[in-house]
């Protein structure tokens, strides 16, 4: 009986796990495709744009099953419960990155800022190294790991204020310029709300590995406040 | 919160097998605290303990303390009839008494010595209303209480062991032999009673014990494994083997 609730276990496992490899892969892929322009690249990854969706809803659907017919407790329960609130996030992180692809078909030839781009290209490893490490720490159960990774938004939210600095600059410096730094205020912005989600994420594996309830993300909330310049 | 009985490392043998090792736990007043452990694990044992019941086996021998309200219940003070007044009993099968419903209810007061036919009328009506079947009975109180369904016949032992208003109810497996229909009645009305009594429940039923207990003891091999708010448990406990157990690794 119970070697049924594990083999689906171990089978939701992989399903969520390859949903965290795919969201992480589309996060590079959607920034570099932006940096360079490539519009091809872009449309490739847009082309279902309804794959994370329909990924988490699977997932979604067998955690329920499973908590409905298998009924977990303890240890179990709160894994089963990660999972369900963790694929969410990972859903959310997802359709920020299709957002992120949207805006290189339509984002024109226009007077660049390479200083952004240079911190854009950062924040994307950033959060692309948080999300594979809390990825890791979810599946050996390491909280400390996922404790340190959210830590490291704090880089990412600099970085956004950062990145916003110098587009306001170029310009200030170079009107011509306008119409890359708003789709730039809009790329920043979709990388910082990908590291809030993986905030999120590292959340809940604390949950899952010692039954604590802990907002990671406390520190984003002041800086939110300060977001004027 | 005050504690209402105290078990103080009581150790159980039958002859020479010892099958309680030590356990040691409080109760609180006005709580449900559920008794889980795979079968054999000695809970029944522990719960009978509580109001004497295994006085009367051969060869057995109880050492360590167990008090009701201060007072050690294995004392030589200690009267066994107003200890089993005030910690009563009601067991996994139904048992009812081959007579009336109402003579079921108010066969404790007659042998308590209660005469007076209004009084007895009176906690009948109380009893059977706390155990929640009085609606389903009241125009009937004549008739057999074993031509009742299993449900009922249950409801009934609670609220007989409830008629001589004891302060401590033990349950052992109180809903095992009922549908789930039933077993959610007897549920419901042990969670309006909770208020009023402190129970003492062992169940083999786990989502039973999260529904309506609120502290939770798991048992194994004699041990007291882990006790606490059932919420903890149930979500966090503090060892493996406990969750192991919730979920059915084993037992």
């Amino acid at each position: 009986m119970h070697e049924v609730f594990l083999d689906e276990l171990k089978r939701l496992n992989t399903r969520f796990m390859n949903l965290g490899i795919d969201v992480s892969e589309q996060i590079d892929e959607a920034t570099q495709a932006y940096i360079d322009h490539d519009k091809k690249l872009a449309q490739d990854l847009v082309a279902d744009d309804k794959k994370f969706a329909r990924a988490a809803l699977k997932v979604e659907k067998k955690t329920l099953k499973l908590m409905a017919l298998q009924q977990p407790v303890a240890t179990d329960f709160r894994t089963v419960i990660s999972i369900l609130e963790a694929t969410s996030d990972l859903e959310r992180i997802g359709e920020n990155s299709m957002s992120i692809a949207w805006e290189t078909i339509r984002v024109k030839g226009n007077r660049r800022i390479p200083e952004v781009e240079e911190v854009i290209t950062s924040m994307s490893k950033k959060v692309n190294f948080m999300l594979d490490q809390i990825l890791k720490a979810y599946v050996q159960d390491d909280e400390e790991l996922a404790r340190t990774m959210a830590k490291k938004d704090d880089e990412v939210d600099e970085e956004f204020v950062k990145a916003r600095k110098i587009a306001i600059e170029g310009v200030q410096k170079d009107p011509e310029a306008a119409v890359a730094s708003a789709s730039y205020f809009m790329i920043i912005r979709l990388l910082e709300r990908i590291g809030d989600h993986v905030v999120n994420l590292a959340q809940w594996v604390v949950y899952k590995t010692s039954g604590e309830l802990v907002d990671l993300n406390s520190q984003h909330h002041k800086f939110d406040d300060n977001i004027d310049m | 919160m005050t504690n209402i009985m105290t078990a103080s490392d009581v150790h159980l043998s039958y002859g020479p097998v010892e099958a309680l090792h030590g356990i040691s736990m409080n109760f609180e007043e006005k709580e449900l605290t559920a008794l889980l452990g795979p079968s054999g694990c000695g809970k029944s044992t522990f719960l009978r303990c509580l109001n004497r019941m295994n006085d009367d086996i051969d060869n057995i021998k109880i050492t360590g303390k167990i008090t009701f309200e201060d007072e050690d219940i294995y004392g030589s003070k200690m009267d066994l009839v107003k200890l089993r007044k005030e910690v009563g009993m009601v067991f996994q099968q139904p048992t009812p008494f081959p007579f009336s419903i109402y003579n079921n209810v108010a066969y404790g007061l007659h042998l308590a010595g209660v005469k007076d036919k209004s009084i007895i009328d009176q906690r009948v009506e109380e009893s059977l209303k706390q155990a929640a079947i009085w609606n389903e009975v009241k125009d009937d109180l004549n008739k057999n209480a074993q031509a009742l369904s299993g449900g009922q016949q249950q409801r009934i032992c609670i609220a007989r062991a409830l008629a001589v208003h004891p302060k401590v109810v033990l349950l052992d497996e109180p809903t095992s032999a009922l549908d789930p229909i039933s077993s959610s009645e007897i549920e419901e009305t042990l969670l309006s009673l909770k208020h009023e009594f402190t129970f003492i429940m062992v169940t083999h039923n786990l989502q039973q014990a999260s529904r309506i207990s609120d502290k939770t003891a798991f048992l194994m091999n004699g041990d007291l494994i882990e006790y606490g708010s059932t919420e903890d448990m149930f979500i966090n406990p503090k060892k493996q083997i406990t969750s192991d157990y919730l979920n059915g690794r084993f037992g």
